[in-house]
Formats: C-alpha cells, sequence, structure tokens
C-alpha cells in the first residue's frame, strides 16, 4: 500500500507468475497518462498524399482531431461538420453530412484528389445509410475518391478497432495498377521502415523494390502501390489492411510480426525469402551484430532497473524476453492487454523471470502513484518515462521503423544512449504523434 | 436534394473545448473525483488540450471506458460500480459525473447514477447532462452552479470589508500565466478582499465559507451559473466584467460598490455594433476586452461571442456566432480583428490581424504567448499598435 493524505492507496501491480493472459488487470475507469507520442487517425490519414480529412463528430469529439491537424501544421488538409442535438432529434444526420461535406468542397481553394470522411458513434448508433452518404458523395463528385473512416471508440471492443479500420482504409482508395513483379509493399505501419535496415538493404541486393505509402510525395505515386506483388505487415492492428489488400489486388500477404527473437526473426525472413525467391541473408552474422551491441549496451547500463511500457513496441514481452536472456534486470512491464502475438513470451517470462512486475497504465491508481525511482532507472517507452519520472529514457513509439535484427540493435543503441544522456521527458512526450511535424 | 441551412461546418476552424471538459476544468483543483461517461477521446482530448495542469496536478479525472454492449444494453450499473470502487482506492471528496453524445442518445439519467453513488460511498454526487455538443462555458457554468447549490454554506456573517468572490476562472479563457493571481491581486489592492477563486488555486473549503462575500464578480460566463445560484439562495449581487487594464479595472471597482450597496446586478461590458474592430471569443472576456479597448484607446470596439450565449447577457449586445459560416458575414467591413491565430484563415485580407491566442480555442499551441491583460493590457495596446 501506498500511504497518501485521506488513506492508503491499494498497489495495483502484479508479479507476472501470478497475472492472468491476455488480461491481467481488472477494467474499470481509465486514466491517460500525458505521453502522446504514439499516432492517432488523423495522423496515418494525413499519409496519403494530397487527401483531406473530413470529421463529423460531436464539437467535444472534433477538439481532439482538430487540434492534432493544427499542432501537425494540417489545417488546411483538414475540415469538421458538427453533429448536434438538432441532428439526433430530427434524424437527419445522412442529410447533414452529406451537404456539410459538400459546402466544404465547394470552399476549398482547389478541390483534392481524395476526401477521407470519419463518421463516429453517434452515426453508428443512430443507424446512419452510410452507403447512401458516400454513394451521394460520389456522384456529386466524381473526379474525388471519397472513403469511409471511422472515429467510433465505443466500438474499440466490438470487431475491428478503430485503428484497425484506419490502417486498413489507408489503402481502400487504391484503384489498381499494372503488376509490378518484384516490388513488395509493407502495409499498415505509422512509421516508413529504416532505410538502413537489413531488410531494405537484402531486398535491393536481390533487385527487389521497397514501398510504402510514407514514401509516396504525390496521389499518382500511391495510387501505384497496389501493382506490388507481395505485401508484408508487421503491426498487428495491420492485418487487415493486408488481407484488404490481398483480396482486392492479389498481392501475396505476409504478416511477419515485430519480434526481439532471433529464431521468430529467423523464421520471419525465411517466410519471405521463399515467397520472393530470393537467398536468405546469413543469419549467424545479422545475430552476431546484434549480441555486439546488446553487450556493449548491457557493459553500460548494467544492472540497473529497467521499465518498458507497450506504447514502445507492439512486442514488449519479446523485448523483455529478449533482454532478460541477455542479462538485463528487467524490472517492469507498463501495459493493460497482453496480445495473442505475445502469449508464448508471457509463458516464457513466467518461467524466466517469475518475479517480473507488470503495471497497468489506465487503472485510476496510476495518477496517485508516486512518479520516481530509488535509484537510477531505465525507462523504454514514453508512458515509463512518465511512470518513473526518469529522463533516461528511450524516446520511441511503434518500434519507430526498426524491424528485424534491426529491431534489436537499434533498440540496444537507444538504450545505451539514453542510459548516457538524460532527456527532458516533458516537454518531449507531450508531443502527439512521434515523427510528424508539430509546431510545440 | 434536401436542401439545409449549412451551419454546422468548418472549413479551416478549430473548435471550442467541449462541455464536457468544461465540467473537468471548472472542478479540477477541487480535490473530487470527474469521471467523463464515454468510449475513450474525451479524456486524452481533455488532457492534452484543454487542461494545462495535467502534467502536474493529479487530480482525478478518468473516463468510463464505456462500450458499445453496455452502452446497448443500458449497463449502467458498470459506471456506478467502477465508480465506487475508484472512489474507495482514492478517498475523492466528491463525485462528479459528465455526460457525452452517447450518454445523451441512450438517455442515461447521470444525476439518478449519481445519487445511487452518493449513497454508497457517503460523500456528494453530480450528474450533469453535458453531451459533448456544447463549448465548455456551458459544462463549466453547470459545474460551478451545482457547486454552489450543494457545497455552498449559509455564511455566519458577511466580511467586515468589501469581498467578492471571482466566478468563472478556469484555465481554458485564464492559462496558467498568472490571469488569474493578478486579478486577485488588482482587486486587493483596490481594498477588495477575494474570498474565493471558481477555481483555480482554491480549495473546497473556502468555496464552501464563500458566501460570506459580498459581491460575486462574474468573470467569464462560466461563472453565470453560480452567480445566479448565489443570488437565488443568499442574495448575493454580481456584477460582471472581466478586469482588463486601468479604467475597466476602476469601473469594475466602482461596480462592486454599488452592487455591495443597493444589491443590484451590473454587466459592464459593453460593445460597439457599429464598430470596425472585432474581438472574438468567449462572451465575457472578449465584451470586456472590446469595452477595455474604447475606454483605454478611444478605438470602437465590438465582440462576437463565438462559445455558447447566456441569455444574463443580452444587455452586452453581443451578437453569438459559434459557426465559420455565422462567423465569417459579422467580420465583413472589420478593419481590425482580435482573435486567437487560427481564425486568421476567415479573416478578410483587408482587415488587420492581432493574434490574441485563447486556451479555450487553440489548446497549448500559443500557451507561451497569451498575455496577461488584468494589468498588462497597456503594454499589449502598444505592442499591437492599437493606441491612438
Amino acid at each position: 500500500m501506498i500511504r497518501r493524505l485521506g488513506g492508503d492507496i491499494p498497489v495495483k501491480d502484479v508479479r507476472i507468475a501470478d497475472a492472468a493472459c491476455p488480461a491481467p488487470f481488472a477494467p474499470g475507469l481509465e486514466f491517460s497518462p500525458p505521453a502522446r507520442g504514439t499516432w492517432n487517425i488523423v495522423h496515418t490519414g494525413m499519409l496519403i498524399p494530397e487527401a483531406h480529412e473530413i470529421f463529423v463528430c460531436a464539437e467535444g469529439c472534433l477538439r481532439g482531431v482538430v487540434l492534432t491537424a493544427a499542432e501537425m501544421g494540417a489545417s488546411d488538409r483538414f475540415s469538421t461538420v458538427a453533429v448536434r442535438e438538432n441532428n439526433v432529434t430530427d434524424g437527419d444526420l445522412e442529410d447533414s453530412l452529406i451537404e456539410g461535406v459538400t459546402d466544404i468542397l465547394e470552399k476549398l481553394p482547389k478541390k483534392p484528389p481524395a476526401v477521407l470522411v470519419y463518421t463516429s458513434c453517434i452515426h453508428h448508433f443512430m443507424g446512419a445509410d452510410l452507403p447512401h452518404i458516400y454513394k451521394t458523395l460520389r456522384e456529386r463528385f466524381p473526379d474525388i475518391d471519397f472513403t469511409d473512416c471511422y472515429m467510433n471508440p465505443i466500438m474499440r471492443k466490438s470487431g475491428l478497432t478503430p485503428d484497425q479500420l484506419m490502417r486498413r482504409q489507408l489503402y481502400s482508395l487504391l484503384h489498381g495498377a499494372p503488376r509490378r513483379e518484384k516490388t513488395v509493399l509493407i502495409a499498415g505501419n505509422d512509421f516508413m521502415t529504416d532505410d538502413g535496415g537489413d531488410f531494405p538493404a537484402h531486398l535491393r541486393e536481390h533487385g527487389w523494390e521497397l514501398c510504402e505509402i510514407q514514401r509516396c510525395k504525390t496521389y499518382a505515386e500511391y495510387q501505384a502501390l497496389a501493382g506490388a506483388a507481395l505485401c508484408v505487415t508487421n503491426q498487428p492492428a495491420a492485418i487487415p489492411g493486408g488481407k484488404l489488400l490481398s483480396e482486392r489486388f492479389g498481392m501475396t500477404h505476409h504478416h511477419l510480426p515485430i519480434s526481439f527473437d532471433y529464431g521468430e526473426i529467423e523464421a520471419n525472413w525465411k517466410t519471405f525469402c521463399a515467397a520472393a525467391g530470393i537467398p536468405e541473408p546469413d543469419f549467424d552474422s545479422l545475430a552476431e551484430r546484434c549480441e555486439d551491441m546488446l553487450t556493449e549496451a548491457k557493459r553500460e547500463i548494467g544492472d540497473a532497473p529497467i521499465e518498458i511500457d507497450y506504447t514502445v513496441t507492439s512486442r514488449p514481452l519479446s523485448l523483455a524476453l529478449m533482454l532478460i536472456r541477455h542479462g538485463f534486470c528487467v524490472t517492469r512491464i507498463y501495459l493493460d492487454g497482453v496480445s495473442g502475438e505475445e502469449a508464448e513470451d508471457f509463458a516464457a517470462l513466467q518461467k524466466r523471470a517469475p518475479d517480473l512486475l507488470l503495471s497497468p497504465t489506465v487503472d485510476p491508481v496510476m495518477r496517485v502513484r508516486p512518479r520516481e525511482t530509488r535509484e537510477k532507472t531505465l525507462a523504454v517507452g514514453q508512458k515509463a518515462a512518465w511512470f518513473t519520472g526518469s529522463g533516461y529514457f528511450v524516446n520511441l513509439v511503434e518500434n519507430g521503423g526498426l524491424y528485424g535484427y534491426e529491431a534489436v540493435r537499434g533498440m540496444a543503441v537507444l538504450m545505451r544512449d539514453a542510459w548516457r544522456t538524460p532527456k527532458d521527458a516533458r516537454r518531449l512526450i507531450q508531443i502527439k504523434g512521434m515523427g510528424c511535424a508539430s509546431c510545440l | 436534394m434536401c436542401v439545409m441551412s449549412l451551419k454546422q461546418t468548418a472549413r479551416i476552424l478549430s473548435t471550442y473545448a467541449g462541455d464536457t471538459s468544461g465540467v473537468c476544468s471548472a472542478l479540477f483543483e477541487l480535490g473530487g473525483m470527474t469521471v467523463m461517461h464515454d468510449a475513450s477521446g474525451c479524456n486524452s482530448t481533455y488532457n492534452t488540450h484543454d487542461e494545462p495542469r495535467w502534467y502536474d496536478m493529479d487530480s482525478l479525472v478518468f473516463i468510463s471506458a464505456l462500450s458499445e454492449t453496455e452502452a446497448i444494453l443500458g449497463d449502467d450499473q458498470k459506471l456506478i460500480d467502477d465508480t465506487v470502487r475508484a472512489v474507495r482506492d482514492l478517498s475523492p471528496a466528491f463525485v462528479a459525473l459528465a455526460g457525452t453524445p452517447i450518454p445523451m442518445m441512450t438517455g442515461v439519467d447521470l444525476e439518478a447514477v449519481a445519487r445511487q453513488i452518493e449513497d454508497e460511498c457517503g460523500i456528494p454526487a453530480f450528474g450533469f447532462d453535458t453531451d459533448g455538443m456544447h463549448s465548455y462555458t456551458s459544462g463549466a457554468s453547470k459545474a460551478f452552479a451545482a457547486l454552489a447549490k450543494r457545497i455552498v454554506r449559509e455564511p455566519k456573517k458577511k466580511t467586515d470589508r468589501l469581498s467578492v468572490n471571482l466566478l468563472g476562472v478556469t484555465p481554458l479563457d485564464f492559462s496558467v500565466t498568472g490571469t488569474e493571481r493578478t486579478m486577485k491581486n488588482l482587486l486587493e489592492e483596490s481594498g477588495i478582499g477575494v474570498v474565493s477563486s471558481w477555481a483555480m488555486s482554491a480549495s473546497l473549503e473556502e468555496i464552501a465559507e464563500c458566501a460570506k462575500a459580498c459581491v460575486n464578480l462574474v468573470v467569464s460566463s462560466s461563472g453565470l451559473g453560480a452567480a445566479a445560484v448565489m443570488r437565488a439562495r443568499f442574495g448575493i449581487p454580481f456584477v460582471v466584467g472581466t478586469p482588463c487594464g486601468g479604467k475597466m479595472r476602476e469601473e469594475i471597482v466602482t461596480a462592486l460598490r454599488q452592487s455591495a450597496e443597493d444589491g443590484a446586478d451590473r454587466i459592464l461590458p459593453e460593445s460597439d455594433p457599429d464598430a470596425r474592430c472585432v474581438v472574438i471569443g468567449e462572451g465575457v472576456t472578449a465584451a470586456s476586452l472590446a469595452h477595455a479597448l474604447r475606454r483605454e484607446t478611444g478605438i470602437p470596439t465590438r465582440a462576437i461571442c463565438a462559445t455558447d450565449g447566456f441569455a444574463e447577457l443580452h444587455p452586452m449586445h453581443v451578437p453569438q456566432a459559434t459557426d465559420e459560416d455565422d462567423i465569417i458575414p459579422l467580420l465583413s467591413g472589420a478593419e481590425t480583428v482580435i482573435a486567437d491565430p487560427l481564425y486568421r484563415p476567415i479573416v478578410p485580407d483587408t482587415a488587420r490581424f492581432i493574434p490574441l491566442p485563447h486556451e479555450g480555442f487553440s489548446g497549448r499551441i500559443w500557451r507561451r504567448d497569451i498575455p496577461d491583460l488584468a494589468d498588462g493590457l497597456t503594454e499589449w495596446i502598444d505592442k499591437n499598435g492599437l493606441g491612438r
């Protein structure tokens, strides 16, 4: 228990050996720590070059997305239609949306080639006729591509989550393009794959081209993505997008998840090389380079406590397991649930490090939990930085474009650098959408 | 084709903080626990863009994480159970439940839910019928009115000297750049005691004891609800006006003294409907700045209220316009427009634009540029070349 004015506060941490999978903590009210580096649906939608976003929602909900666009300097690509009580009582959600979007498009100085129309929880609950809405808009503006996007967090536990839908809809505007053999599309990531990594280098060496939405500068370049022969996803939330690309354009889709386990990384490589018909890289050599980096990081960090949060990577348990196997002292992981991809890592950690603590990030008691540590602590991720109060932190979200062996090496380097030089957590972690433009 | 009034679009404008955020902001420092009854999104919007105190003050503001199934089944019990559990963990002084669009649509009776929580926890609990479709002033006004009804106690006696409560003080209008402290200091320097500030740098106990004040000074429309309740409960008169520069301050001090004497309410800011200098913003602060500019510089100035309107403010002659389509015509012929920087794209090319960042509109983007106009109006006028 933590002593506090007015009483004791229960500690919600749980040893991993005692934790349930996939839900270690009871649901309840939720707290939101001020770490904002992860992307939201505004950031992701803006990846489509030249596209315009129109959100249709209550003003209170619009506020967060309007200011996301404003902070990233993209207000000229962003508009809104407010849903008010009269729309709910009059049942004119369809007409108000159609007329509102029409009004905005007629006022824009230049018609965009594509418009992402985001509907909300209200449209879902009122049973708004979305097919009619999009059909009418397409008839009115035949030169504009419209797609349906969603800001309906109430559906986050029913079917595809808004995050999955957004990553899928990124590719819904593709028309189809001539097949480009020896081209692979990495789909559904917020970050562009690091060009210096093993994967892009190996592709280039064997005559393959890597294409990603982040590399497209124009809407025409974006359209060419549909011609890729292979599609690879590595974030769990990107899988529906990969399936869409496979179904619509005949791409062969492989989900090759991010991992920090050499065996899994090697298996992913083998799957890809077989699909592409290219030789496998020298796995021993790649692993050896990782070992060198990890040894160097361990030499500097020593036995200092390390705390990891789930926003730094989709595989925080895989990362923790790898670090523990290499002698690092990982003491705590901040997460609210365990993804299906991590079930084996969870079980392995229960055996290997039964005292490893799991802490929730959204439980209300986390609001008042002391944000300090007794000794110098390395935080891996922005939420870990907030909860530990440590300036020694790895400032990274969603793997930051690191993949495969490169992710292991990159993480080792980032940890070493974070350990050497403290950062201004207060300033850095409050910036929305890490890697996007920001006026803050 | 359906022909509709197109009054709800924003090609490029931002939107003001919502009423749900207004509730949270009003109650933030008072030791309670506020729960936004919503799926998700309201919480990060509030604490990223609407709440500059979030990083440094451990206020208990949470979200209920409403799911589709709970909404469809009308499972209010989960909200009650989760809230009661958090109350037992964290021991807040009171509970406030703030509604959002889905609870409005499904007809959740948040007042009834609050009563049940109050029965189980033994602390005051409030339910607010906010729905995310109104501006923060509406939500904050409701929250302050509820405090005035339930928390403020009958005074044993009035203060010996002239004293006031500042009503409607939230960072959404005054940020965290020192204006709240300046307003207090200026009143104290004028011989007027400040009993409480609703609700920055205030405690729940100060607010409970605030009926000993002689007059309420409503510095933003967020304070109007509490002013009306305290007028009805305790006969405390109110003066509407935001301290803004020396002359406006003198008028406010005079009005406070008069109201303490005669018990009459007074609304000070006057907007000149034909003026070519325009201030856009929250009703009371914008009208007060317009009034102060005219007093300090002689430049006729009018205000546009871009947040929710309040019937009590009709005497200010400030038009309310919340949508881009409504605001643009009101700027026709303007020579000078003073507004948040995010208004710049709709200001006519022929007008001079003077940016005045407003936390309730652009959030944190220009926080460091928000001036303290309570004491620094003259410098701000000089800096922007508004003097004659």
